[in-house]
Order: C-alpha cells, then sequence, then structure tokens
C-alpha cells in the first residue's frame, strides 16, 4: 500500500537518520525526504562500517581469515564462520591431491552450533524489530534466551559472541562432557518461553495491524532485486539453500521450510512486514527441532582429532598451505539470507580474492523502492523486518 | 522446469551468440567469457531465454588480475555475474575482462534490480565503471575517498581528513602481501595541519 | 533511602589548601556545604550516568546484552540515551571507521558537560584485529575524543564493561562541580600517554563532513 506524499504546495523536508539512531541495526544512515508522514524518497548512505574484511582476506593466510568471518555478521557468527569453511574445503576438494573429509562428528557439531546461533539470531531479528515497532519487553525476553545459547558456546569455545570456532576441516574443539544435556535442557526450557513470547508480541493485535500490509514486496521483485533467506522466503519464494542445495548432513535432516502466506489474516499481503517476521520466528521452531535430531544422530567421540567418524578436525595444515589454483563460489543458508563465498586461489597459503555475498546488502539495496510511499513511522518496523545488521552491508 | 548442465548452458548461449567462449577455471569451474560490447546482450539472453531463464543474481563481483600467475599475464579487471535460475534450479557464471586502462563496462541493472547495489561496490572498490548505472558512486568508501582498495597497486593511506591513519610509533612492518606489489604507503611523514 | 554522605577519613585535605583558601570565609573547614555538595553531586552523576545509546559493530551487541537481563547495567543507575545532550557518558562500542569518525567528535561535542568517554573493545581502542591490514579503520577513537578508560577485549565480555564502568566511576566521584576544573583527569592527558595524546600533531580536525 502506497501513499503519495501530499502537502499543498509540495514542501518536503529532508530528514536524516542515522548514521547514530536509536533502532538498533547499527550505522546505517537513511536520508529521507517527506511531507512530514509520508516518504517520498529515501537514499541509504552504507560504508560506516566498511571495515575492508575482503581487503583482509588478501592479506591473511587461509585459516586465519576465520575471525574476520565473525565479525561480518556477529550475531550469526558461526553461521558465519561456516559458510567460508565450506567454501574453502570445496575449493580444497576440487583436487584429490588436496581433498579434505570432514569427520562425521564434526559435520554433526557444525550443524548444531549453526542452527542453535540461527536461533539466537532470529531473537535478536524478532526482537530488534518488535523494539523498534515500540515494545521494549519482548527484545529483553529475547537477550535473557540468547544468555542461554551464550553460556553453551561459551563453556564450547570461550567466545560470546564472535567464536572462531568452525575451522577449516572441522571445528575447533570437540563438545564438552554434558554437552548434549546441556542443550537438550536449554531446548525444553526454550519451547514453553517462545510460546510465552508469542503470546506476548506475535498475536499482539497492534503489533500485527502495524506490520500488515507494510512493505509489500511480491514474489517476481524479491526475486529480481536479488532477497535472500527470510526476505525472500516471506515473500512466497520456497527456497531454502539447506534444503534445495544441502552441505554437511542438512540432507538428511530434512528441513522443513515456513514460507510467507499472508499470515496477518484480513489485512496481511504475502510479503509484508509481518511474513517475515512470521518465517523467522517459524524458522526458530525449525532450528529447535534440527537440534534435537542432530543430539540424535551425533556420532560418539573419538580419540584423534582427524578420525573419519567420531574425530572433530581434518588435518589440513599441509595443503591449506598449497591449494589448488582457481576459483570457487559456494553459498550457505545463514539466518539472514545465503552466505555466498566466492574464492579465488593463486596455489599460494593466501587468498587472491575473498567475496562475501551476504543476505543483508541486497536487503539494503531495496530499501529505497520498499519505503517510497511509507509512512515514516514504518520505516523503522520495515528495517527491522528485513532484519539487516550494517556489518553485513558493509563489511 | 529442469536444471541443464554447465555445457548444455554453454552451448545454448554459444549458438545465439558465437562470439561467447565457454571457458572453465584451473580447478575445472565452467564459465563464459563475454566481451565487454556483447555483455548487455547476452545477460539479457541468459535472463529471458525461456529454458534457461537466469532471474536473479547470485553476485556480481570482481577481482584485479595485475601479477596474478597466468599465461600470458593480464592486469585486466575481472567482473565476474554468478547467476541462478529459481525457475529451473541452475546457475552459471560470466566473465567480462574490463583492460586496466578503459574500465568500463555495460550495466546490469536494467536487467537485474539487484545489480544496482552490487555494481556500485565494484566501481567504488575495483574502479569498473558501469556504462548506464543510475546512481554510479562510491557505495563503502567515504565520497572524497582517492583510489579504489581492492585493487593490488592500491596504496593504504597515510592520513584522512589530517587524521594519520597509523597510531604513534606503529609502523605497517608486514610484507606485502604479494612480492612486488606495495600494499602499503611508505613510512608516514609528519601530517601537515 | 538516602544515607548522610561522611566524607573518607583519609581524603587529602592538601590539594585544596591553595594560597586562596587560607582568605577568612575561604578555609575549608568554613566550607563544609560546598564540598558537601560537590561529593553529593558526584555521588549523584556516578549513580545515574546516562550512557548515550551507541554501537556500532560486535561490541554494541554485548552492550545490549550488558543492559539485558542477566547483567543488567540499569541496576548501576545506566539507562541508554539516544540523544547526546542527554547523556553523561558515551560508551564507544565497536569498529569506528574513517567514514564514521567525524560523526562520532559530532555526537561528542553534541553531549553537555560534565561528559565522558568509555571505549570500549579492541577496535575503539587502537583499531583491534582491523589495525594492520584494514584502510578504512580508525585506529583508535582517541584520535577524535578524549577518551577516560579503556576496556580491551574483543568483544569485552558486559562484566568487563561493568568492572570499566566502575573504574570510570572512580573519575566521576573526583570530578569537581565547583572546585577548580583544571585538576580534573580526563580533560588535562599527560603528554606521556601512549596513545592519542592532545598534542598539536594529534588534534582532532576541525570539522569531518
Amino acid at each position: 500500500m502506497t501513499i503519495e506524499a501530499t502537502t499543498p504546495s509540495g514542501e518536503r523536508m529532508t530528514l536524516n537518520m542515522g548514521p547514530h539512531h536509536p533502532a538498533t541495526h547499527g550505522v546505517l544512515r537513511i536520508v529521507v525526504e517527506t511531507d512530514g508522514e509520508v516518504v517520498e524518497t529515501c537514499t541509504p548512505d552504507h560504508g560506516y562500517l566498511h571495515r575492508s574484511i575482503e581487503k583482509i582476506g588478501e592479506c591473511v593466510e587461509w585459516p586465519l581469515f576465520v575471525p574476520y568471518t565473525d565479525r561480518v555478521d556477529y550475531v550469526c557468527a558461526m553461521n558465519a564462520n561456516l559458510a567460508y569453511c565450506i567454501a574453502a574445503e570445496q575449493l580444497l576438494n576440487t583436487s584429490p591431491t588436496t581433498a579434505v573429509t570432514v569427520p562425521q562428528r564434526a559435520e554433526c557439531i557444525r550443524v548444531l552450533v549453526a542452527e542453535l546461533n540461527r536461533i539466537s539470531s532470529h531473537l535478536i531479528a524478532v526482537g530488534a524489530m518488535a523494539m523498534d515497532v515500540g515494545a521494549y519487553t519482548p527484545f529483553l525476553h529475547g537477550i535473557a534466551q540468547r544468555e542461554h545459547v551464550n553460556d553453551i558456546f561459551e563453556r564450547l569455545c570461550g567466545q560470546r559472541l564472535t567464536y572462531n570456532y568452525v575451522t577449516i576441516g572441522g571445528v575447533a574443539f570437540d563438545l564438552y562432557e554434558n554437552a548434549a544435556e546441556q542443550i537438550t535442557a536449554f531446548l525444553d526450557a526454550f519451547e514453553p518461553e517462545m510460546v510465552r513470547f508469542n503470546k506476548l508480541i506475535t498475536t499482539n493485535t497492534i503489533f500485527r495491524d502495524r506490520c500488515a500490509g507494510v512493505a509489500v514486496v511480491s514474489r517476481d521483485e524479491a526475486i529480481a532485486w536479488g532477497l535472500v533467506g527470510p526476505n525472500l522466503r516471506g515473500s512466497g519464494v520456497d527456497f531454502d539453500l539447506r534444503r534445495d542445495e544441502p552441505y554437511g548432513i542438512y540432507g538428511k535432516l530434512g528441513v522443513r521450510v515456513p514460507v510467507g502466506q499472508a499470515f496477518a489474516g484480513r489485512h496481511g499481503v504475502v510479503g509484508d512486514c509481518y511474513d517475515r517476521y512470521l518465517v523467522r520466528l517459524l524458522e526458530i521452531q525449525e532450528s529447535v527441532r534440527l537440534c534435537r535430531e542432530v543430539l540424535k544422530i551425533l556420532p560418539p567421540p573419538a580419540a584423534k582429532a582427524a578420525d573419519p567418524v567420531g574425530g572433530w578436525q581434518a588435518d589440513v595444515t599441509k595443503v591449506i598451505k598449497r591449494p589448488p589454483k582457481g576459483e570457487v563460489h559456494c553459498r550457505t543458508e545463514a539466518p539472514r539470507g545465503e552466505m555466498g563465498y566466492f574464492l579465488v586461489s593463486d596455489g599460494t597459503k593466501v587468498p587472491w580474492r575473498v567475496r562475501v555475498r551476504t543476505g543483508s546488502f541486497s536487503a539494503a539495496g531495496i530499501f529505497h523502492k520498499v519505503m517510497r510511499g511509507a509512512f515514516l513511522a514504518d520505516v523503522v518496523a520495515i528495517i527491522g523486518s528485513f532484519d539487516v545488521v550494517v556489518p553485513e552491508i558493509d563489511r | 522446469m529442469s536444471a541443464l548442465t554447465a555445457e548444455v548452458i554453454g552451448q545454448r548461449t554459444r549458438a545465439a551468440f558465437p562470439q561467447v567462449q565457454p571457458l572453465a577455471t584451473e580447478n575445472g569451474r565452467p564459465f563464459l567469457q563475454v566481451a565487454p560490447g556483447d555483455l548487455q546482450q547476452v545477460l539479457r539472453f541468459l535472463c529471458s531465454e525461456r529454458d534457461l531463464r537466469f532471474d536473479t543474481l547470485m553476485d556480481l563481483t570482481g577481482y584485479d588480475l595485475l601479477k596474478y600467475p597466468m599465461v600470458p599475464p593480464s592486469d585486466a579487471i575481472v567482473v565476474v555475474y554468478l547467476l541462478w535460475s529459481h525457475v529451473h534450479r541452475h546457475k552459471t557464471t560470466v566473465k567480462v575482462l574490463a583492460p586496466r586502462a578503459d574500465c568500463r563496462v555495460p550495466t546490469a541493472s536494467s536487467i537485474w534490480p539487484a545489480a544496482l547495489y552490487f555494481e556500485r561496490e565494484v566501481w567504488d572498490l575495483l574502479g569498473v565503471h558501469f556504462e548506464g548505472h543510475p546512481s554510479q558512486k562510491r557505495i563503502m568508501s567515504p565520497d572524497d575517498w582517492t583510489g579504489h582498495p581492492l585493487r593490488k597497486d592500491y596504496l593504504y593511506p597515510v592520513d584522512y581528513h589530517g587524521v594519520p591513519h597509523l597510531r604513534d610509533g606503529q609502523h605497517f612492518e608486514h610484507v606485502p602481501a604479494r612480492p612486488g606489489i606495495p600494499a602499503v604507503a611508505p613510512a608516514p611523514k609528519k601530517s601537515t595541519p | 533511602m538516602a544515607e548522610p554522605i561522611t566524607p573518607a577519613p583519609q581524603a587529602p585535605r592538601d590539594p585544596t589548601q591553595t594560597p586562596g583558601n587560607q582568605k577568612p570565609g575561604n578555609r575549608q573547614d568554613e566550607q563544609v556545604q560546598l564540598a558537601a555538595v560537590d561529593e553529593f553531586l558526584a555521588w549523584g552523576k556516578e549513580n545515574s550516568l546516562f550512557y548515550l545509546l551507541f554501537a556500532t559493530a560486535c561490541c554494541g551487541i554485548e552492550l545490549m546484552q550488558a543492559g539485558g537481563p542477566r547483567y543488567d547495567i540499569d541496576r548501576l543507575g545506566m539507562i541508554p540515551r539516544a540523544t547526546p545532550r542527554q547523556a553523561d557518558l558515551m560508551i564507544v562500542a565497536g569498529t569506528i571507521t574513517h567514514k564514521m569518525a567525524g560523526r562520532v567528535r559530532t555526537l561528542w561535542e553534541q553531549m553537555t558537560e560534565p561528559r565522558w568517554v568509555v571505549s570500549m573493545g579492541s577496535c575503539a581502542n587502537s583499531g583491534g584485529p582491523f589495525s594492520k591490514w584494514s584502510y578504512s579503520v580508525l585506529n583508535g577513537i582517541d584520535k577524535y575524543v578524549p577518551v577516560d578508560i579503556y576496556i580491551p577485549g574483543c568483544p569485552p565480555r558486559p562484566e568487563a564493561l561493568i568492572d570499566g564502568v566502575m573504574a570510570l566511576r572512580e573519575r566521576v566521584r573526583i570530578y569537581r562541580t565547583f572546585g577548580h576544573r583544571s585538576t580534573t583527569p580526563h580533560i588535562v592527558a599527560g603528554a606521556d600517554a601512549p596513545f592519542g595524546s592532545h598534542a598539536e600533531k594529534d588534534k582532532p580536525p576541525e570539522q569531518a563532513p
């Protein structure tokens, strides 16, 4: 639903939102031309967090780039690590002399931490969107649940936020002793919390009506503008890399994919803010189920790290110093959409080019189109529904 | 509604455009090499042809070939288009070599609006000018930044607006990433007020 | 609720015994009320440090978690304020790029005095993991604003942030609203400070666009 910006004399004011503004999405600057109520043009200004991570990729050795992938998307750092490591392993696997087999247990641990991190990432996403719309409490509930996931990860690898845990060839450490029990206990306590969360905000009439029909992105637009992840699925496109181009053990797990269906009811349209929001909530549910499945099929630990079944890290120290020359493109499903790594190698221990393609970048690309004709008050709700984190845009 | 292999896609494209070369990288990854002049027609064909229907860009990026170990050596900038078809679920790669001296390539934003942001980034970081792009400006670096950082001969700045890039007593003492390519500026002079 | 404030028995008397103080009416023991007001105000300030909600990158998430239910800096009186006019404290959390640095300076200048700056995380301290190879990251926010407390970590835990805030409160406690401002540590930085001195060559720029 777009509205014309009308004032009798056609006057416009230019409003500068950011780069420092209370919406928690980081240093994003949006210059909005409005008549006071309706947005006429919206021009995002990026680069306030451009940390030249892609240039750093050309300066450090292959395994040493993993901490920088954490910083590309710190809210879901495990998925970001995983994306790069899978791409590097695909590069190594293009030649039989450098091929690496990730141990089975490491594959399961990878999926486990990736799905746990998907839960905590989506909690921030839905919580921040609710906070932008005006509801502060769901965000605190989300943060509280995220603390439990942080506890698990802290016991696992020592870090709460930027883990540097998934490595090329496996994971850095094996699971700690009662990890399965702690994770199961967290999941058991988490499910009733999500029910409470939904009662608090998801079914709230005000929230639903504020998000219904706002910033509708049609199916064809979503595809043409390069949206990915929950933004794409919220517009009705049934595509998820975990199911359609599976990597790791996702093929065995059978991921069920939520797709936007005008969930908001009477006022809802496929591809509005509420659809994207609800797709994320349903993905949280699905991730909980996937974590439980993985814990069931987790192989028992072996003494050796490089053991093909029970180990946690294949030995890549020699092969990563001389990877095959060439390039590889590999994409995985991060919480914010597909994270595509395009790696170019010249055969040495330092990459020639590391390219990260992130979901938030394309989402930011559609802002100027989607906000035209929207109310000024909806601008923050729209940014929240697309779940952009600025380091993904700026890298 | 069926996925085609890379060879078939290459054959179909070459049948329509004989000047397109289906090649493969050293590790066996196939791609289509296109000259800048033919680029828009080829991309439009790939997007609209019924059996191909590449309706979205997975990525539009580039890299610099300066001092890349290849025979013959080149100093061009490669622009890479990674295309995906939601309809048929197949993918392809298109590469264009933009010569360093005349770094211009026609825009793909009239075919896929997703290219708008991607091309701005390639302009900012690699210096490839996309002709026909409605708003070709820097996106990551500040507007008054000089140079294109992802190029291999880019020199790091000594200071920005008078504030030195390095801290007191710090200097870039590490070896350059590649021998023969200066990755850092020479030792910073005192910044003049 | 308000307990009587007693000055610490070891409170040094020497800094206040300047020659001007020896004149009738200016002596320390004839000015007990002014000193108590200063301490009373300092007590109020240190227990209600409103911080500017300024989060750039990963440290911003830890800042939000510090404000969350488990670590809860609200119990220390710290509430996030969106506008610098209402903030006493700016916690620079996250990487600062050259493009952003001028805006940080503008925000700092908009804060009303007394104001303090805490540099949270390695990136704000000195550029962090990006200091060596990044062309666009500012190697430390103290090139643009004077910093009171540096909190190391990448990202620092919320407890580390709270520890840094506790250290800051020491400084807040000795800030003199009515006294001699020149003795306030955060305005005078030693010329031998290892990084980010206030020497002429490192003066922040006039106004970055």
